[in-house]
């Protein structure tokens, strides 16, 4: 499924910069194969980051597919209960770092230089090698389902001493794997901030930029700050099965709460590093359909700001049930309502955006509005899970698996398919097909409901995650689940259609692809071509 | 050109800052382990109990109230010892000193090494608990299917939060693999580890296998 990229350089915006290093090794790109791992352009890196998000999405989803099948009915059917563990380990890690986190990162290296007017961005052999860390990576990390004790079957939050003492063998394997994967998201990250901080069109303040450039710079930011923690504690946990240290081992004096503690400080952030730039890409498409500017665009800014710094004060929310003193339950339980003050704010804007807005449903508006009803639910059920006393009942229950999968399904992953037809004009110089992408809309909003809703039911009336089995009564709640989930997955095949025929052909798209477009990247023509901006563009104030 | 190049001194100055952030996070995140223990020792939170004998404080009994101590213990696995408690509950005065009887089991034929790691339940109890003889301050050793009883001796302080009725002390049994036999006995169990890393990742392997 090699694309079909943007035809070369027609030079319309050529610059007194030809003689720049940079632009001279593009004369002759390698053909092949090569060009694809040597390249440097942010446009093909970009296309790289999607194309390998897309695939993994499909890997992890599979994965999630055995899960389902397994609870279609009570008993053990399909799979042994080790396997059952690999594969909820495996489908949480393949999707948070394989398929999240990748297909931000792929729109940030296309749309970013383009939404400030830079000619690429700043480091771009680096950001050839973010990108090459993360086949490789996850290679490694799918290969330990074939090494001997299997793959990881701790759960995509491996605490210790579980993954430590009692983990399989090929547990160092996955410590390297996440190392690589942690290191290629740092170093994009790096990218992105010394892009968006030095490369933007001459006359843009900060406060100019669109709201995905701003999203990804403070979700940078968070990368920076967290992804060494992980790296810390996966060092930790390497030293722990390896060198006999004792860090979470209490029969050496260390403390598994401690890992938990620590997991967290990495984890709770890394939560926001996979919705931040969502609300970056609905705060572009609720403005372009609603044909309005967007509504407090400075407070969306911080309103983003806050949410940052919040979720660095909020970690221990996952660990009401470890004994925490009360003081402390009361803290955190304070500190992760105070959350939804700023996500308030943000919901609150996109739906002020519409009011009065000249509204038309193209697939991309369809999956934000989607974003906004269902992400809001998932927002709900956080809310209602940051009660300490209330958690009590639903930790480690069907209704924190509810509770995520309504914000990164239908909120994460649903602003990036938004984002991928939103843009696809300017990728391919095609519109997707208007009627594939609206049955895929359907069929995944059904599906996804239908897969979820369920389990909030289900996790209140006491089921526990992570079990291959369970009691009668759960039977229907889990039949409707797996249905929704074949469903749903099945549905995403359209998704791949659409984006298969986009490439090869369709309705042609001018520079301006939708009506209501304001950003600079529908300036220069559809597709893209493979050089932009080696002049800097002139950057006209819209006012905000 | 002018701005290209004031681009690439900006991208610069922006990478030394983002490494520098980076690899203090690293430090930090490591640094947190100590700190993390600190804390712990002083607020007394994480029901991490001192690994050292107390003497008793003479102060008058509270004989106003009842705390119900519960023991509980765990083997793990990698250790053939079973271990248990003469009664599993008793309610003493703050004030009081009390003692009861823990007995160690060896079930396997071949003398080895154990250690019990202490925790408290609710961990704010940890503080005003004095513990003045325990087996958990030291490694036992149990030659093959002997059983052996050591007391344990402890006292509630009387500043004992007024919410707290029961306190659940916890002891987890843990392998210790010994090759040097003469090594001090009464190290705490931090020293004894830390002086035998090696032997440590051993046991981890012996405990994981048996799972």
């Amino acid at each position: 499924m090699s694309p079909k990229l943007p035809p070369q350089p027609h030079l319309q915006h050529s610059s007194t910069a030809v003689s720049d290093g940079q632009s001279q090794s593009h004369a002759a790109p390698p053909k092949g194969i090569l060009r694809w791992l040597l390249t440097t352009n942010h446009k093909e890196i970009g296309s790289l980051y999607l194309i390998f998000s897309l695939t993994m999405f499909f890997v992890g989803g599979i994965f999630a597919l055995v899960v389902r099948a397994e609870l279609f009915q009570p008993g053990l059917q399909l799979v042994e209960p080790e396997f059952f563990n690999q594969m909820t380990t495996m489908h949480g890690l393949i999707m948070v770092f394989a398929a999240v986190m990748p297909a931000f990162t792929g729109l940030a290296n296309w749309m970013i230089p383009l939404q400030i007017g830079a000619p690429d961005m700043a480091l771009p052999r680096l950001n050839n090698f973010s990108f090459w860390l993360l086949p490789v990576a996850f290679a490694l990390l799918l290969s330990t389902l074939f090494m001997p004790g299997g793959g990881p079957n701790f759960g995509w939050t491996f605490y210790a001493p579980l993954s430590t003492n009692y983990a399989p063998p090929s547990t160092s394997f996955f410590i390297l794997a996440l190392h690589m994967a942690g290191i290629s998201s740092i170093l994009g990250a790096i990218n992105i901030i010394a892009t968006i901080l030095n490369m933007r069109a001459p006359g843009m303040r900060l406060m100019d930029m669109p709201l995905f450039v701003w999203t990804w710079l403070i979700t940078a930011f968070l990368l920076i700050a967290v992804m060494p923690v992980l790296a810390a504690v996966i060092t930790m946990m390497l030293m722990d099965i390896n060198f006999g240290t004792s860090f979470f081992n209490a029969a050496g004096g260390g403390d598994p709460v401690l890992f938990q503690h620590l997991f967290w400080t990495f984890g709770h952030p890394e939560v926001y590093i996979m919705i931040l730039p969502a609300f970056g890409i609905v705060s572009a498409i609720i403005p372009t359909f609603a044909r309005k500017p967007l509504f407090g665009y400075a407070s969306m800014v911080y309103a983003t700001a806050a949410i940052a710094f919040l979720s660095f004060l909020v970690w221990a929310h996952h660990m009401f049930v470890v004994g925490m003193p009360l003081v402390a339950e009361l803290f955190f339980m304070y500190t992760t309502m105070l959350i939804a003050v700023p996500t308030g704010v943000k919901v609150f804007n996109w739906v002020t955006t519409l009011f009065r807005g000249s509204i038309s449903f193209e697939s991309p508006m369809l999956f934000a509005l989607a974003f906004v009803v269902l992400f809001t639910i998932g927002g709900f059920s956080g809310l209602m899970l940051a009660i300490a006393p209330a958690d009590f009942q639903y930790h480690d229950t069907y209704f924190v698996v509810a509770h995520f999968h309504y914000v990164l399904v239908p909120g994460a992953i649903f602003a990036i398919m938004a984002g991928v037809y939103y843009w696809l004009p300017k990728w391919t110089g095609n519109y997707p097909n208007e009627r594939l992408a609206q049955w895929h809309f359907w069929f995944s909003i059904i599906g996804v409901n239908l897969t979820f809703f369920p389990m909030h039911f289900a996790g209140l009336a006491g089921m526990p995650r992570r079990i291959p089995d369970y009691a009668l009564q759960f039977a229907d709640f889990n039949l409707l689940s797996s249905i929704g989930a074949f469903f749903f997955g099945a549905s995403q095949l359209l998704f791949v259609l659409g984006i298969i025929l986009c490439v090869r052909g369709g309705k042609k798209a001018p520079a301006k692809a939708w009506e209501g477009a304001e950003d600079l990247e529908w300036t220069v023509p559809s597709p893209a071509p493979l050089h932009t901006f080696e002049t800097p563009p002139v950057f006209h104030r819209i006012s905000h | 050109m002018d701005s290209r190049e004031q681009n690439q001194v900006g991208v610069r100055r922006t990478v030394i800052r983002t490494m520098a952030v980076l690899v203090g996070m690293f430090a930090f995140a490591f640094a947190l382990v100590p700190l993390y223990d600190v804390f712990c020792q002083i607020t007394g939170i994480n029901g991490k109990v001192d690994a050292t004998a107390q003497s008793i404080v003479h102060e008058e009994v509270d004989e106003s109230r009842y705390i119900n101590v519960q023991f509980i213990t765990r083997g793990s696995p990698g250790l053939p010892w079973q271990m248990s408690v003469e009664m599993h509950q008793m309610s003493v005065h703050p004030g009081q000193t009390a003692e009861v009887d823990f007995t160690f089991t060896n079930n396997s034929h071949k003398e080895s090494w154990g250690q019990a790691v202490p925790s408290v339940s609710p961990s704010n109890a940890t503080r005003h608990l004095r513990k003045v003889s325990c087996f958990c301050f030291e490694e036992q050793q149990l030659q093959g299917n002997e059983r052996l009883t050591i007391p344990l001796v402890f006292q509630l302080a009387r500043d004992l939060p007024a919410d707290i009725n029961t306190i659940t002390l916890v002891y987890t049994l843990y392998p210790i693999e010994r090759v040097i036999q003469n090594a001090s006995l009464n190290n705490t169990i931090n020293h004894g580890v830390k002086n035998d890393p090696k032997n440590e990742a051993k046991n981890n392997n012996a405990a994981g296998e048996t799972i």
